[in-house]
């Protein structure tokens, strides 16, 4: 089972925005789309490691602020023709709550 | 790999050429999974690049080089390919086609790409044995097959396409005679100048050319020995090439009676008079014209694909060709109206000594076409000057000359781009090679110069290399470059231009982004990067006071009203009035410097201070102590008014003949807070000598003793541009009025990102000046507008965002979690 650690309320992520989150392995960009999904990602770019949290927020992508690389929220991918992923949590929200845990997706769980 | 028990739909391609498949490319990007696609070509092969052929035939490429889609595409997208297989009868009632071997394949849509078909002249002799057209492989394996064991050629037809297989005979050993009906070559792209160099050139490499002549027998019992003349010459020939012209392919939509002119009759959106079946390429017919060249393929495939893909959202409205003769070595080419009538003039440079000669023609300031022979550099340029409908008034002068700097800072002054070594660096920025540029082009099959720059990175930082770019495409692709459309819509979200959704914002009313977005059928959800702070932008012009600026839809600088720098750290530039500083001023820069550990202090070139390395959670705390200290924001980072730079003028100057500080203390006082197109550079020099280098300002005052010059228009860094004079002023009270209603113009009416100097280079120096110079009303009024505006956005933004406790959490960590 994944470990749910509360980072904050809804409301303390501007929609279209971010907030980052100082995980163990480096600053995690915790950010909240138009349609009120909330998304985590390590906060570096794949190509030259801009700050991801600071990108322009769009469908479920945010552009890096550096070169405009656009990298899927869902998956960690950059957008072809671009190459590169960049690691995902699983967020939840309950009751407007915040939940990340550092399990990263597609990463077995559990010993 | 295949999921074809999901599509519903089925459609049908007849004709597997550029224009067949570029469309299924596209519509494989839009809707992978719609249909069921199944293609039928004549040929035996995939598909391959017909433009390449002529450098088949001269052996400069091998066929495999000009494939662009083997078998294997075809498996991996689940596309069934029929080769060697013609359709020879559409059903439309049924909605079937049957094969020429008598099989019927069911559509729900039909795509007619069936291209065009050599014109063969009816003369005695035509159906002999080495007769052939130039059009496809078997046309080249027949030549190529040909010059092995033959050594006379004749070629009817002294145009493009002529003169490629005529040069291509030739390099393979033959000896090869043009035979051309008119008195000048390719007289459909020449004029008769030109013509006449580029037949000179031709002969000393070895051809022969007969002009004015009438083929009239084609001689020959079981194969072709010759050509017999009107006027009774004989040419002798082992082959005979007729490249006299192509003609749409009809006879599938004339059997089953789908109207057609010259070609298939097609509307903007390519769709046939029926319902289920869109043409696209040689064989359609668009608003009258039937193209004969590659590069509207690739416009008419988008749309094409739109429509397939059950979008419908983009219409083809046309396209405007150039030619370039693919015979390596002749550099010609040609656009529009090159001959002209009594309404036009011409603008001619000749110098047949260099092998040089270039000819415009225009009408109204306006170029209709063009001709250049010998150095083609601006080819490019002159094309889009023309789809543009640029005045060239007020470049008149030195238009024949060209765009002259191609390449700008950071690229040596190259120009000539299809000159340089595969290892020459193009892109400055990003390091990319004219090799890994043809590289792309090639093994990618791009064609235009986004799909460059999103696979080699080259000219999409800052764009400087952008015209060598094309350059490297122009000589790659020849004339299946395709220059970006004249009517460039906002981004991928929309097909309306920017000039479209400013006009709606004001004439419907639209007052926030989503909105906006709902109103212009945006089809995405919340809009891109590119989009959202262009709409931000015209918003906040349009409505100042009622729009509330949305902050998400902002570029990080905007946002944290800083420089965001590689490392993630942002750069602080407080304003300096002028240029002028104090005493406490930098006491309390060096204090917060000290305080905050900032490691680097930096003279800005716009005669400020730049504070480099600031931690995004610092910002606040650092504009605080600025702010206390009596500075505001300088706004470095912002589409937005930077710096008024100044000389020390009268007040201390020997030389000074105006108070420069003054007037630039006062200019950027009035200016300072507003949003701009672009960023926006103010400059003030005291006298003649020009010591704040105001003439490369988007705006600059140069005083003389007995007023002010205003200048417009310049700007240093990449593309170093020298301002126009606008006109000149005799007080200060005017250069604040002309200073304001420049910027509200510009403000008003150039899109998003343009700076000073392309939105002028675009409108014209003499339009600016007739709606802010000779029209004083409107420069009143526009003067006011940008008055009005500013009583909105002349408020420091570093306040506004540390003293508010919501705005200034969003630049703090939301926590920091353990080790887990």
């Amino acid at each position: 089972m994944s470990n749910w650690i509360e980072i904050g309320h809804l409301n303390d992520i501007p929609r279209q925005g971010s907030r980052i989150v100082e995980g163990p392995d480096g600053n995690i960009a915790v950010i909240r789309t138009q349609d009120d999904s909330v998304f985590a990602i390590h906060d570096s770019c794949p190509h030259k490691q801009g700050p991801l949290s600071q990108g322009i927020v769009f469908g479920h992508k945010v552009a890096c602020p550096l070169h405009n690389w656009a990298i899927d929220l869902g998956t960690g991918q950059a957008q072809a023709p671009d190459e590169g992923n960049v690691a995902c949590y699983p967020t939840k929200i309950e009751n407007d709550v915040v939940f990340l845990s550092l399990d990263k997706v597609g990463e077995k769980t559990g010993p | 790999m295949s999921k074809v028990s999901h599509k519903a739909k089925k459609l049908i391609v007849v004709g597997n050429g550029m224009a067949g498949m570029h469309a299924v490319e596209e519509l494989l990007d839009l809707a992978p999974d719609l249909y069921e696609i199944t293609v039928f070509g004549a040929e035996p092969h995939g598909n391959y690049n017909r433009i390449l052929l002529s450098l088949v035939l001269s052996g400069e490429k091998k066929i495999e080089d000009i494939m662009i889609n083997g078998r294997a595409w075809y498996d991996e997208h689940g596309i069934t390919l029929h080769t060697d297989t013609k359709i020879v009868q559409i059903e439309r009632g049924s909605k079937r086609v049957i094969t020429d071997d008598g099989q019927a394949f069911e559509y729900d849509r039909l795509l007619l790409a069936t291209g065009s078909d050599p014109v063969i002249l009816p003369l005695p002799g035509h159906d002999l044995p080495g007769v052939i057209g130039f059009r496809d492989i078997h046309d080249v394996d027949t030549m190529i097959k040909a010059t092995q064991d033959h050594k006379h050629a004749v070629v009817i037809g002294g145009g493009l396409l002529g003169l490629e297989a005529a040069n291509g005979l030739m390099k393979q050993g033959m000896d090869v005679t043009v035979v051309h009906l008119m008195d000048t070559l390719m007289e459909r792209q020449l004029d008769v100048t030109a013509g006449k160099m580029l037949q000179a050139n031709l002969e000393s490499r070895g051809l022969k050319f007969v002009l004015s002549a009438q083929s009239e027998t084609i001689l020959g019992t079981d194969r072709v020995t010759g050509l017999r003349l009107a006027d009774g010459t004989e040419i002798p020939a082992d082959i005979l090439v007729m490249a006299v012209g192509i003609r749409p392919s009809t006879e599938l939509a004339a059997d089953c009676r789908l109207h057609f002119e010259r070609g298939i009759v097609v509307d903007d959106s390519l769709l046939t008079f029926d319902p289920s079946i869109y043409a696209i390429g040689e064989c359609a017919q668009h608003r009258g014209t039937a193209y004969g060249l590659v590069a509207p393929l690739f416009e008419q495939g988008r749309v094409v694909a739109n429509h397939l893909a059950e979008l419908g959202f983009i219409t083809y409205k046309g396209s405007m060709t150039s030619t370039k003769l693919k015979v390596t070595g002749i550099d010609l080419f040609s656009a529009g109206d090159f001959i002209g009538d009594d309404t036009t003039e011409d603008i001619v440079f000749n110098d047949p000594g260099n092998g040089s000669y270039k000819k415009l023609v225009l009408k109204d300031g306006i170029i209709q076409g063009a001709v250049l022979y010998g150095d083609t550099v601006d080819g490019a340029w002159y094309f889009q000057l023309m789809r543009d409908q640029t005045d060239t008034k007020d470049i008149r002068s030195h238009l024949l000359f060209g765009q002259s700097h191609l390449g700008d800072s950071g690229h040596g002054g190259e120009n000539a781009a299809a000159a340089l070594p595969d290892d020459a660096e193009i892109c400055g920025c990003n390091g990319v090679c004219k090799g890994d540029v043809v590289k792309a082009i090639t093994e990618h099959n791009l064609f235009t110069l986004d799909e460059v720059r999103a696979h080699t990175k080259a000219s999409s930082s800052c764009g400087s290399c952008t015209g060598l770019v094309e350059q490297i495409m122009a000589s790659t692709l020849g004339s299946d470059f395709s220059k970006s459309e004249k009517e460039k819509p906002v981004c991928g979200c929309t097909a309306l231009t920017h000039e479209d959704v400013r006009a709606a914002i004001i004439k419907e009313d639209l007052k926030d982004i989503p909105t906006t977005m709902r109103f212009l059928n945006w089809q995405t959800e919340d809009g891109c990067p590119t989009c959202r702070p262009a709409l931000n932008y015209y918003l906040l012009c349009a409505w100042p006071g009622e729009y509330i600026d949305d902050a998400q839809a902002r570029f990080i600088n905007e946002r944290a009203h800083g420089n965001i720098q590689k490392d993630g750290t942002y750069s602080v530039v407080p304003r300096m009035w002028g240029g002028i500083t104090t005493p406490k001023e930098l006491r309390a820069i060096a204090d917060v410097a000290d305080k905050f550990k900032i490691p680097t202090v930096k003279v800005t070139g716009g005669q400020r201070i730049d504070l480099f390395g600031v931690a995004k959670s610092d910002l606040p705390a650092v504009w605080k102590d600025l702010n206390d200290a009596g500075m505001v924001s300088g706004h470095a980072y912002g589409k937005s008014l930077r710096t008024v730079k100044t000389c020390a003028g009268q007040q201390w100057c020997r030389f000074g003949t105006q108070d420069s500080i003054k007037l630039g203390i006062a200019l950027e006082r009035m200016t300072w807070g507003s949003w701009t197109p672009h960023k926006y550079k103010i400059a003030v020099s005291g006298c003649p000598r020009n010591c704040a280098e105001a003439t490369i300002k988007d705006f600059g005052v140069v005083a003389v003793d007995s007023g002010f010059e205003l200048h417009i228009a310049g700007n240093g860094g990449i593309k170093v541009r020298v301002t126009d004079l606008l006109c000149k002023v005799e007080s200060e009270s005017e250069v604040m009025e002309y200073a304001g209603a420049f910027m509200q113009l510009y403000r008003e009416q150039a899109r998003y990102l343009d700076r000073t100097a392309p939105w002028v280079e675009r409108v014209g120096l003499t339009y600016v000046q007739e709606q802010m110079v000779n029209d004083e009303a409107n420069r009143k009024a526009l003067y006011e507008r940008f008055l009005h505006s500013q009583t909105f956005s002349q408020s420091d933004p570093w306040k506004e965002n540390y003293s508010d406790p919501k705005k200034r959490a969003e630049f703090e960590t939301l926590t920091t979690l353990g080790q887990s």
